[in-house]
């Protein structure tokens, strides 16, 4: 069970320390736990891990095909491997390994994708996707997360270690936004309905959570009453909440930080579709573009992510 | 190696040998040349230096085998049905729809495969995680890499190695297939003809050159592999691309062939009908 926080919308602790201390508190149980890492242990803090559970740690350097192709071949003799590295290179760079050394060969790798889209920051355009979910969406039984609060992340993180496969989780590693109370829990392949309405439906997920209900509280004093699923987990996609609560709505718009070729988007219109769901319909992502350098808070206006530009695309749409 | 061990490898070298070219006749094509090259070593390692048992082929207390060069896989198929881990009938089934022997080696599919291959380069990294994982658990056992020449174009093979050289994982031993020859030309042709033990060396393994057709070579230099604790392993097989049958050795293109005319299947046959003589005289 879940429930917003009172103070939701304000900061939250930062991914990584959620991940990190979620990370050592299970492998501290569970030795098969290890945790692989492309020398970006500084960034995603899991040196840490290093420091405190040496043995469960292995620095693979900058060489993501490697880390990969070793978690599977872990895997294979019964370990629970994690990776991290920064999110184009956990899923770009990196592909071919985690489809076939790992997803066609059933192993296990459970891969953090760090700094998604907008949350590069400072880091800019080479180190921007706006296509990883898309990537991981095609492999045959993968799972895909998009982590809205590290309360939701850190049961992402104890989940992911039940069960066997690929699994990607994406999320941000300094700041993040509180969403959710303390001890929620939720279910892989399950939305969660954040808010109630009766005009527009709202499907986002990840960081923009956030922006998405403030957008939806301007919206309702604008006299149009919008609801808003937490669609954290992309893949497998819970159709059957996205058709109940799209029914009876005039107009459905998704919400990613993500380009909309293959994301959370696409996933929902083909869903949509395919249910012969008529409805007005927008996918409000990234189009065409690579990434570039700038703050968070720059890139996110920059790439007309913000609440506002939600907002702006809804009545659009109803108009 | 004692004599009696030498009869018996050599004598498994023969029958692998022949069920190799047996199985791809039947099948019509297939990758013989890097199947031939590997024989020997095959022979030395499940004739004698591999622990294994072939009836429990999870058997946790066995040692590895990683085939990155997957398309060899028939001469892993052979090995495999030689020692017992599955009836030879499946031989002629390479390849068929919903076969057990696919082309290139799967682990989901095929007693006694530990990792599946294709993708050149993926199982070296495939076969490091192994190694790094039975190190964690404490275990003794030892993971067989065999790389091809042409697969080290992959640069995933050399982030595998330079993980297995830092962390000195000397229980994995990589078997360097150096048959000189790759899809479109000989090694030299396609990219450069580096010498491997050089670069080996250079990264920080332990290197042994030897002809990988001669069983006693090969097992003496794993012999010595298992002796180094001290740093990573390496042996370079120099070997010959279609090795043991003068027709396939001599073939221009022989990395996949079909067997599509009568010069092909009478080579075949001939070495075949040679095989099943040795065969027999070792057996008697």
């Amino acid at each position: 069970m879940f429930k917003l926080a009172e103070d939701w919308g304000t900061a939250g602790r930062p991914y990584r320390d959620a991940i990190v201390d979620t990370l050592i508190d299970m492998m501290k149980d569970n030795k098969s736990i290890v945790m692989l890492e492309a020398d970006l242990g500084g960034a995603s803090g899991t040196l840490k891990i290093q420091r405190e559970l040496p043995e469960q740690f292995f620095e693979c350097g900058i060489s993501e095909a490697n880390m990969m192709g070793m978690a599977a071949g872990m895997s294979s003799e019964g370990l629970i491997p994690f990776t991290h590295t920064f999110g184009p290179f956990a899923s770009r760079r990196c592909f071919d390994q985690v489809y076939l050394s790992g997803a066609y060969a059933h192993n296990t790798i459970n891969i953090w994708g760090s700094d998604p889209g907008f949350t590069v920051g400072a880091n800019g355009g080479t180190h921007t996707t706006w296509e990883d979910v898309a990537l991981m969406r095609t492999i045959p039984g993968s799972v895909v997360v998009d982590g809205a609060d590290p309360v939701q992340t850190e049961w992402v993180v104890r989940e992911f270690a039940k069960t066997e496969g690929v699994h990607y989780l994406r999320t941000g590693r300094k700041s993040s936004y509180k969403i959710y109370e303390e001890g929620s829990t939720f279910e892989l392949g399950k939305g969660n309905v954040v808010r109630q309405g009766s005009d527009v439906l709202i499907v986002t997920a990840g960081q923009l959570l956030k922006d998405a209900l403030e957008a939806a509280e301007s919206l309702e004093k604008q006299g149009i009453s919008t609801e808003v699923i937490d669609m954290f987990c992309i893949k497998p996609l819970d159709a059957k909440l996205l058709l109940s609560e799209s029914a009876g709505k005039k107009a459905v718009v998704t919400f990613e930080n993500h380009g909309v070729i293959g994301g959370l988007g696409d996933a929902c219109a083909s869903c949509l579709m395919e249910a012969g769901v008529s409805v007005p319909f927008k996918r409000h992502g990234v189009t065409e573009s690579f990434g570039q350098v700038g703050t968070a808070d720059w890139l996110q206006a920059e790439f007309k992510l913000t609440a506002a530009d939600l907002e702006e695309t809804v009545k659009a749409l109803l108009a | 190696m004692e004599e009696k061990e030498l009869k018996n490898v050599k004598l498994l070298a023969a029958k692998v040998r022949r069920d190799v070219l047996s199985m791809l006749q039947h099948r019509g094509y297939g990758h013989v040349g890097g199947s031939l090259s590997l024989v020997e070593a095959y022979a030395v390692l499940y004739g004698k230096q591999l622990r294994y048992d072939a009836s429990n082929p999870h058997w946790d207390e066995r040692d590895r085998v990683v085939l990155s060069k997957g398309h060899a896989g028939p001469v892993m198929y052979s090995t495999l049905a030689e020692c017992g881990f599955f009836p030879k009938e499946w031989l002629n089934t390479l390849n068929d729809g919903g076969t057990r022997l696919p082309s290139h080696t799967d682990r989901l599919k095929t007693p006694g495969v530990d990792a599946t291959t294709g993708s050149l380069g993926q199982g070296t990294s495939e076969a490091v995680g192994i190694a790094q994982a039975l190190a964690v658990k404490g275990s003794k056992n030892y993971t067989y890499l065999f790389v091809g020449d042409g697969e080290l174009n992959e640069g995933q093979c050399w982030e595998a190695f330079q993980y297995l050289a830092a962390k000195k994982l000397s229980r994995c031993i990589v078997l360097i297939d150096d048959n000189k020859k790759q899809l479109d030309g000989t090694t030299d042709e396609v990219m450069y003809n580096f010498d491997l033990a050089k670069k080996m060396e250079s990264f920080g393994f332990k290197t042994q050159v030897v002809n990988g057709q001669d069983v006693e070579a090969i097992d003496a230099a794993i012999d010595v592999a298992k002796q180094n604790a001290e740093t990573a392993n390496c042996i370079v097989l120099d070997t010959i691309k279609g090795a043991g049958v003068p027709y396939f050795e001599q073939a221009v293109s022989n990395h996949s062939m079909k067997w599509n005319n009568d010069e092909i299947n009478k080579a075949t046959d001939e070495a075949i009908a040679k095989l099943d003589e040795e065969i027999e005289r070792g057996e008697a």
